[in-house]
């Protein structure tokens, strides 16, 4: 009995402790618990919801692009897409064996879903297809049943129902490029499009949006299980802008006669472009929807460059469009007058240098009005020598050459107009010539302006010397974005009656040079200049033999171009046209350019549209404002 | 003492019944019920797949247990050996079974329950060790060749699951026979000596026995922080679920962390991190007493017990019982590597808590039948 005592009280004094091992540890217990779910609380309550909540972001609709009538020119289409969710599917192989015999689904793509299928998890819908065709999408609607998780499912995709004929103007969207990543994170969305080019490009921002958020509670793998919270995207702003669609495809259908022209339709008092064209073009559409790579390549490769805005972004010796510029600078510099006149025998000579008028036999004797009528250059080449280069080059500049314009299209260019400074920085023969003079004098040399700068610089002459910009857009979203009057430029009015009455000649008089490009409806006449500017130097022996411009290769034929304003006695449109390789610019821009007056006139953009798109269906009253005070509007 | 020594030798059935613990078998059943809440709102507020199969588990077991309970304890006493040799030869053949048909499998099909052989193992041990012990003088637990015999009880099963390889149950068995040791009166030398060998043996078994895996647990439990996407996912969003549980907890069925399935085997390993964010800290720390007042229960039956078999047998069974309860719950909140050890009698399955609950009903039986006389031999 002692001996079991013994072990009871060996017993009780080992079980007691083991007892307070084993309390010691409940204890160590309680006190981890306390400390996760007191002190350490607020942080893993943290952590649990970042677990649990995603945000994702909700695109918002690309704002809308319509014309000066509320013509839809740029628009979200539904981008029908077809896919197919893997758990949906008790085998994705059969399923996608059976959508074969409605799309064409190569066994590559097949091989590639059933890939990615592997990758994601099995509730991400993988695409199939994207930009179904309407058929397409009923035909699978109606065998949806036969084809366990096949799901249509509709996007959004940028689409232009003018296609080529708006394609400069608005340019179009792409997927964000690497290095484009800024602070917006729509553009780390998957899909999501931004503006390459064009107005899509320069407006990107108001056209984008502001993105909605959702709050979605996400289980561990990812999948949403309900939505918490939503905030709604807000759309894009609408643009509508200062083109009239109708004249728009008008001028692009009259360019497409030529291998590669450009023209630019203007309102010469407000500067509103009421037609851009740019020709060849291309199909935006394909670019929104991603571009197959020969398809691109052929653009790139094609001579013509559809992809570029030549009327903005083609730099051209202007030619005999520039002698305004001259005459007006020989007038306000006091060198010439309105019966100033110059013999002229078909060439000029300076020291050894012979320089040659167009006109073989010469012009006899001519003055200012004559000089621009007939297009001497005799007459222009003795006013250079007299003026110099930085007084002709002053004189463009305050007409808008040799400069960016403004124009909303980040494709614009500066063009060129040299003077003494700019040569003696730039060339390796520092000197300027007075031949080099000569040969700006007409337009010809350094000098290069763009399509858009012609048909300014037209304007400014004939809209009683105001210093017009040309602008596309009128109004974003509801604020217009125009609403200041033009400066006046500060040359006579006198000297510009002048100059206007020379373009009138030009067309209107025999012995003009786009005589053949007259307007003869009433009231609907247009003034104008031709141009033939020489891409190629035409040399001594070519000169001697007469070679045909027909006779050379397309590349080295001179560009054709012609500047006009209608009407010819209270001008209102101005429009400047330019055929690259088109040969002489009476022969092949006077008619163009007349065609797209005549149908400006008829159409008549400047006495209607341009409102805002969310309000009342009256033109603004007030629109455009931005005009010259002292030039009343007129019906 | 030689007066009250007959008093429940033989009693009526009506008397065992009266004698039965009805406040463990409260207790128990509480923390069943906290179970059974557990597992409906693991199932987001369903009875399926698990709450209602758990329940129904817990009404067959409750009435094994008491039917054990009922059973006199000369008879378990009888029986210790032999059970002891079934629960060994049915490990050998899982064992051999497992390698040669059926890959991992460790149990054994009943039709209506699946039987891990060594969770039986575990209790069928106990008893023999307490068998053993019971005839033991104190003089005999200072000789090294009288432990020969129990140290062998113990170390051959936790060969055979060794080799399974479940180093969960093995540690769990290890550490049960030790204390069952140490409480009949080995000396305590051995257990200096013991722990010694354990710190020796630590690289060992690291080379040479634990699987990548395992290594792999015991690596991110030292810094959990470097995979939190791997290995280190289970501790770390355990941890969340439970930090943000907070004193009060996230409400019934709100539990964002097992909701979601960020908490990993949330019905069964993780059981206890799901009702601690569910019910934060006051339920995690009441369902942590009412265990510990199982342990203290069943402590006072133990020294209530006149005979050693019952002391040895109730004693071992707890600590059993409370491994579990420690090693699943010290896991789940990252204090130790993550080991798949269930929390026994909430977790959802049903060999733990039919182990759980035949421990239970010997526990009562011997409490019932504390003063059977038994044979000293």
């Amino acid at each position: 009995m002692d001996r079991d005592q013994d072990r009871i009280d060996t017993f009780s004094r080992r079980a007691f402790v083991v007892g307070g091992i084993q309390g010691l540890l409940l204890t160590t217990l309680v006190g981890r618990l306390g400390w996760l779910q007191i002190s350490q609380s607020q942080r893993y309550r943290m952590l649990a919801e970042n677990n649990r909540i995603n945000v994702k972001l909700v695109a918002p609709p690309r704002g809308l692009i319509i014309d000066r009538m509320g013509k839809l020119l740029a628009i979200n289409d539904q981008n029908f897409r077809l896919v197919i969710i893997p758990e949906q599917t008790a085998k994705l192989d059969d399923t996608l064996r059976r959508l074969q015999k409605h799309i064409d689904l190569s066994e590559k793509d097949i091989e590639r879903l059933k890939k990615q299928s592997k990758k994601n998890t099995p509730f991400f819908p993988l695409e199939v297809r994207e930009n179904l065709d309407w058929e397409t999408v009923s035909r699978i609607e109606v065998n949806l049943p036969d084809l366990p998780g096949v799901a249509i499912d509709v996007g959004e995709v940028r689409s232009y129902p003018m296609a080529q004929a708006t394609a400069h103007i608005l340019g179009y969207v792409g997927a964000v490029s690497k290095g484009e990543d800024n602070i917006d994170p729509l553009l780390k969305m998957p899909g999501f499009k931004i503006g390459k080019t064009g107005l899509e490009k320069t407006y990107d921002l108001e056209l984008r949006g502001k993105a909605g958020t959702s709050e979605v509670e996400v289980n561990v793998v990812g999948r949403e299980v309900r939505e918490l919270r939503r905030t709604s995207p807000s759309a894009g702003k609408t643009l509508q802008l200062t083109i009239d669609a109708e004249l728009q495809a008008f001028t692009q259908a009259r360019l497409l006669e030529q291998r590669s022209a450009s023209a630019v339709v203007m309102d010469a008092r407000s500067g509103e472009l009421y037609a851009l064209s740019s020709s060849p073009s291309f199909n935006p559409n394909e670019f929104a929807k991603g571009i197959p790579a020969d398809l691109w390549e052929q653009l790139l490769a094609d001579p013509g460059l559809p992809l570029n805005n030549k009327a903005v972004g083609g730099s051209y010796p202007p030619g005999s469009t520039f002698k305004m510029i001259t005459a007006l600078a020989g007038l306000e510099a006091g060198i010439i007058n309105e019966n100033t006149v110059v013999f002229c025998p078909g060439h000029y000579q300076l020291g050894n240098a012979r320089f040659h008028c167009w006109k073989r036999g010469g012009h006899g004797t001519v003055n200012v009005v004559r000089a621009l009528a007939e297009s001497c250059d005799t007459y222009f080449y003795k006013m250079a020598v007299d003026l110099g280069i930085n007084r002709i080059s002053e004189m463009a500049r305050r007409f808008g050459l040799g400069q960016r314009l403004d124009v909303e299209l980040p494709e614009e260019r500066a063009g060129l107009m040299p003077t003494t400074q700019w040569k003696r920085q730039t060339m390796a023969d520092k000197v300027w010539h007075p031949g080099e003079s000569i040969v700006c004098s007409i337009g010809q040399g350094y000098v290069q302006a763009t399509p858009l700068q012609l048909a300014v610089m037209t304007a400014r002459l004939v809209n009683g010397g105001y210093a017009v910009k040309p602008w596309l857009t009128g109004y974003v979203g509801d604020v217009p974005t125009h609403d200041q009057p033009w400066e006046k430029i500060g040359v006579k009015s006198k000297h510009l009656e002048l100059i206007m009455k020379g373009m009138d000649r030009v067309v209107n008089y025999p012995g003009g040079t786009a005589l053949g490009s007259r307007i003869t409806d009433e009231g609907m006449g247009m003034g104008g200049k031709t141009g033939t500017s020489q891409v190629k130097r035409i040399t001594a022996d070519e000169r001697a033999r007469g070679v045909k411009q027909e006779d050379l290769p397309w590349k080295f034929r001179h560009h054709g171009l012609f500047v006009g304003y209608a009407p010819v006695d209270n001008p209102r449109y101005v429009c400047a046209v330019v055929v690259e390789h088109g040969g002489g610019g009476s022969a092949v821009a006077a008619p163009i350019a007349r065609d797209l007056l005549l149908q400006a006139q008829k159409l008549n953009p400047r006495s209607r549209g341009l409102r805002p798109v969310s309000k009342n269906e009256q033109p603004a009253e007030s629109f455009p404002p931005r005009k010259p005070k002292n030039l009343s509007g007129e019906g | 003492m030689a007066l009250s020594f007959d008093i429940h030798t033989d009693q009526t059935l009506k008397q065992k019944i009266i004698n039965l613990n009805w406040g463990l078998m409260a207790l128990i059943t509480l923390i069943a019920v906290i179970g059974f809440v557990a597992l409906y709102s693991a199932a987001a507020g369903n009875l399926e797949p698990w709450a209602s199969k758990q329940m129904i588990r817990f009404g067959v077991f409750l009435v094994m247990m008491i039917a054990i309970a009922l059973i006199d304890i000369r008879f378990w006493y009888k029986i210790s050996y032999p059970l002891f040799g079934i629960g060994f030869v049915l490990l050998v053949i899982v064992e051999f079974m497992g390698q040669i048909g059926m890959g991992a499998q460790r149990w054994i099909n009943l039709g209506f329950i699946q039987i891990q052989p060594s969770e039986l193992m575990k209790v069928a041990m106990v008893m023999a060790l307490a068998r053993y012990f019971h005839s033991a003088r104190l003089d005999d637990m200072r000789r090294l060749s009288f432990l020969l015999l129990p140290a062998l009880m113990v170390l051959l099963p936790v060969g055979l699951v060794l080799l399974q390889p479940n180093l969960g149950t093995a540690t769990i068995m290890v550490v049960n026979g030790a204390t069952l040791l140490f409480i009949a009166g080995a000396p305590i030398w051995l257990y200096l000596l013991g722990g010694a060998a354990l710190v020796a043996l630590v690289p060992l078994v690291w080379h040479f026995y634990m699987h990548d895996y395992q290594k792999q647990r015991v690596l991110t439990f030292l810094d959990p922080e470097s995979d939190p996407l791997g290995a280190g996912y289970h501790i770390t969003q355990s941890k969340i679920a439970l930090g943000s549980g907070g004193f009060d907890g996230r409400g019934f069925l709100q539990g964002t962390q097992s909701k979601l399935n960020f908490l990993p085997e949330k019905q069964t390993d993780f059981i206890f991190t799901l009702w601690a964010e569910e019910w934060g800290l006051l339920g995690g720390a009441f369902l942590l007493l009412l265990f510990g007042l199982v342990f203290v229960y069943c402590a006072w039956i133990a020294f209530r017990c006149r005979h050693a078999y019952g002391r040895f047998l109730v004693f071992g069974l707890m600590v059993n019982f409370s491994l579990y309860m420690f090693i699943n719950v010290a896991m789940v909140m990252g204090l130790i590597p993550v080991v798949g050890i269930p929390l026994p009698l909430v977790s959802y399955g049903g060999t733990a808590m039919m182990a759980c609950m035949i421990g239970f009903g010997l526990i009562m039986s011997a409490s019932v039948h504390r003063d059977s006389r038994l044979a000293k031999f």
